[in-house]
């Protein structure tokens, strides 16, 4: 327990940090409303636009447990935006048949993944790859290279725009998704295994463990989060556009469980720390595009460059040679 | 006397939890070998450490020559004329012999590296060990003794006074460690003193001048070799009296009767191609069979082919009177076999999961992902272990890579006993751990097998196997060469078949070179 919260530490000290910034350049970023039943402000936007680095980054966060990574997740979803926006637009079919197939089969691909890892022996980060390539290139032959508006389609509005009790529906996606993930790998054995994969795949194949299908299990939901992502996204712009929908996810969610205290060489992971550190990465971006210096509004082209200056210091800080130096020891012990 | 060549005193050094070394006192002379005894956790390795400026010691003082020193990393050791040699090679196997010499310190001519002084040099510093190769060679292609003496000769700065060797030996054959204690004595006698340390008692008596022996992190004595008998420095180092000790040694497993039941395990021709010839083997329930040999002689492969690592090419194998075709870890051992690896570290153990974690990992993984063990019965399980196997460690949540070795080595034998296993392969089951635990791994040997518990013991400590084993299979080069029973299990016969002699001729002993001896003052 003290372990997980050390490992939280540094990404709290980096959202303290921004919500310190905002406190003094951008107080309106504090500001929340009840409008018409619907809650607003930037800190509701930031959960809303957060919704996708979220969820991808809870399944990057147990593929990366196990020692692997996915690169794929942005690419499917892409995939899973267009599968759905074709069987809703082309074809008419109903909301729940679009949905079950975009998830199906963006599971599948999570699936071939896991596959390529485990029974061809291909690296994880050459086999997502494929993915990640062919994935966006399978949507955009799905959609004709073109962007399929969703704007008659209220149902699958609602996934990405739609209320709750006055909080955005992805919020509760996210929500739950979490707490059944959590539940799943924690109530179970499965946490235990993945951690014991991550950190030492011999001495787990050894010890009985079959490290293949706790592998393809890692994949497939990492896939599958991927393509719940993707409605969202694809919901929110009210639009399937395979050109940019998941584009960078990969990178994000990737940073996300990085800030969140997981290392990528594998072994012990933190759900929640990964959902903070998409929380850091999504905060970060709406306080650039809030945020007035001097009348003006940052540009936009600064975004990418501030992110990776954030996430630098982030990943400094948690280094333990860095901290080391600086208190003027080794790493001894 | 030599005059001293470093002079440690009072050294304190402790870690969060632990006091590693509390307040121990250290002489090394020149033209000395000087062993450094005691158990895992004694200390040994923090104070080299501390010497080889790795750790920076709490408290105390280091002279160098009567001049006081601070090594404060190991460059700047080095640069003070200590060498540290560890057990594990860091070279570049890829790279021949000369280049690994002079890596990092090329000697260049007009800004580009001069390759013939590179062959030259590398030449020069393996004839200050007495040893001619082709240095022009890959050091993959020497054997893993002389890339060990590379690594020495490399660590021989032209100015070293001091050179630690941390357990060199324990990845080298008998042939090997006489070379590497010829050029030992050799350095030696060029006036060097030399810190060893080993876990073969044999050797620790063969090449050390003086020994001194830590334990807990204090400092219990200094002797002179010759001065301290066997069983006298083994008592110092567990802090037991000599009488149970003398016990612990005299116990010898008893010669056992056919048993008449059918065998648990039984292989017919096993084999599997570059890894081992066409082996039969039958183990009982209640039975330990050793299985002895030179590393490289089909030992652990034979282990592999049995718990399912790797698949066999031909023979057939039943286990519990059921034929057994494919076959994994996982499938090996729902047939009740369990495994400990030869190499804990990378196979054993999961460094950074808790004690309890690693113990309760197999019976977890045979009860499936579902069907989590509730909190409170991994640590009935866990507590249950750790009190009856001794395991030293503050609570069951330390993560495990931060034990010694021979705690370690218990927590995998946690995780094979929880599952109640019909046979357990042990493969090398007291490498680098200590003589107490060395004793307690063996006694625990004794009683599973009077649980009736079948065992297969893998060792290259032969009097282990032959003070252990029912029976003993000697293999020599990846081939069975001899099955020995009852009385014929001793120490000679099991060397003379390893070695391939013929009945009668005397046993291998390393006979020292008379050149080598020590030769008094170089100061």
């Amino acid at each position: 327990m003290r372990e997980s919260l050390n490992r939280l530490l540094w990404p709290l000290l980096a959202l303290g940090l921004l919500l310190v910034v905002n406190a003094l350049f951008n107080r309106s970023f504090f500001y929340v409303a009840l409008v018409d039943g619907r809650l607003v402000g930037a800190p509701i936007d930031v959960l809303l636009r957060g919704a996708p680095i979220m969820l991808t980054a809870l399944g990057m966060t147990l593929v990366i447990a196990t020692g692997g990574i996915d690169l794929s997740v942005g690419a499917l979803m892409a995939v899973a935006g267009s599968v759905a926006a074709v069987l809703l637009v082309q074809y008419q079919s109903s909301l729940g048949i679009a949905i079950l197939a975009s998830l199906t089969v963006c599971l599948l691909a999570g699936l071939w993944n896991g596959v390529l890892v485990t029974l061809v022996k291909v690296q994880p980060i050459v086999a997502t790859l494929v993915l990640m390539v062919a994935g966006r290139g399978v949507a955009q032959l799905l959609t004709d290279g073109q962007i399929i508006s969703l704007s008659g389609q209220p149902g699958f509005a609602y996934l990405g725009n739609g209320l709750l009790l006055g909080i955005p529906v992805p919020i509760w996606i996210v929500v739950l998704t979490a707490i059944a993930l959590g539940a799943l790998v924690r109530v179970t054995a499965l946490g235990l295994f993945i951690e014991a994969i991550g950190g030492n795949e011999t001495a787990s194949r050894f010890a009985g463990l079959s490290v293949r299908a706790i592998r393809l299990f890692v994949y497939s939901v990492s896939g599958m989060l991927a393509g719940v992502a993707g409605l969202i996204y694809a919901s929110n712009i009210t639009a399937a556009d395979a050109n940019n929908a998941g584009l960078y996810m990969e990178l994000d969610a990737i940073l996300a469980v990085v800030i969140g205290g997981t290392a990528l060489t594998g072994g012990r992971f933190l759900l929640i720390g990964s959902l903070l550190g998409a929380v850091v990465i999504q905060t970060l971006t709406t306080t650039i595009l809030m945020t007035q210096v001097g009348g003006a509004s940052i540009p936009p082209e600064y975004n990418l460059i501030v992110k990776a200056i954030v996430v630098l210091a982030v990943c400094l800080l948690q280094s333990k040679a860095l901290r080391g130096m600086l208190l003027g020891k080794r790493g001894d012990a | 006397m030599s005059q001293p060549l470093v002079e440690m005193r009072g050294i304190v050094k402790s870690f969060p939890g632990v006091r590693a070394l509390d307040g121990v006192d250290f002489t090394l002379r020149r033209g000395e070998i000087h062993s450094l005894m005691g158990e895992n956790g004694a200390g040994k390795s923090t104070l080299i450490k501390i010497l080889g400026g790795a750790y920076r010691p709490d408290r105390g003082s280091i002279h160098l020559n009567s001049q006081p020193i601070q090594p404060a990393s190991p460059l700047v050791a080095q640069r003070l004329g200590i060498s540290t040699v560890y057990q594990e090679i860091n070279l570049i196997p890829e790279l021949s012999v000369a280049e690994n010499l002079s890596l990092g310190r090329e000697p260049r001519r007009l800004g580009m590296i001069d390759w013939r002084a590179v062959r030259r040099r590398g030449q020069e510093m393996m004839q200050r060990l007495d040893l001619n190769i082709d240095v022009t060679q890959a050091l993959r292609s020497y054997s893993i003794a002389v890339q060990q003496m590379v690594a020495i000769a490399r660590a021989l700065d032209e100015n070293a006074g001091v050179l630690v060797l941390d357990e060199p030996t324990s990845s080298l054959d008998a042939a090997e460690v006489r070379q590497l204690f010829a050029v030992m004595r050799r350095l030696r006698n060029q006036g060097l003193g030399i810190i060893f340390i080993s876990h073969f008692l044999d050797q620790v008596y063969e090449v050390s001048d003086r020994l001194t022996v830590l334990r807990n992190g204090k400092l219990v004595g200094e002797y002179a070799t010759a001065n301290l008998p066997r069983l006298e420095l083994i008592s110092k180092m567990i802090g037991k009296d000599l009488a149970a000790v003398k016990e612990m040694e005299a116990r010898h497993g008893a010669p056992r009767s056919e048993t008449p039941h059918p065998p648990l395990l039984a292989a017919r021709g096993l084999t599997r191609r570059h890894a081992l010839q066409p082996l039969d083997l039958e183990i009982h329930a209640g039975e330990v069979v050793g299985l002895a040999g030179l590393l490289g002689s089909g030992r652990t492969e034979t282990a592999r082919l049995l718990f399912g690592i790797d698949r066999s090419d031909g023979g057939a194998l039943n286990i519990a009177g059921a034929s057994v075709a494919r076959h994994s870890p996982r499938t090996a051992i729902r047939r009740g076999l369990a495994f400990a690896p030869e190499d804990r570290k990378a196979q054993g153990i999961v460094p950074e999961l808790s004690v309890r974690e690693n113990i309760v990992l197999a019976l977890q993984g045979r009860r499936g992902w579902f069907r989590k063990l509730s909190v409170g019965r991994q640590r009935e399980q866990v507590d249950r272990f750790i009190k009856a196997l001794g395991i030293a460690t503050p609570d069951a949540e330390k993560p495990v890579g931060q034990l010694s070795g021979g705690n370690q080595q218990k927590v995998i034998l946690a995780r094979w006993l929880a599952m109640q296993p019909r046979l357990l392969i042990l493969d090398e089951p007291t490498r680098g751990i200590d003589v107490g635990a060395k004793a307690e791994i063996e006694r625990l040997v004794g009683q599973l097998c009077r649980e009736g518990m079948a065992l297969l013991f893998i060792s290259s400590e032969l009097d282990e196997v032959a003070r252990d084993s029912h029976r003993v299979i000697v293999l020599r080069d990846r081939r069975k060469v001899a099955e020995l029973h009852g009385h014929d299990i001793d120490l000679q016969n099991i060397m003379r078949h390893i070695a391939a002699q013929p009945e009668g001729s005397p046993a291998a002993e390393p006979a020292r070179d008379p050149a080598a001896e020590p030769e008094g003052n170089h100061a």
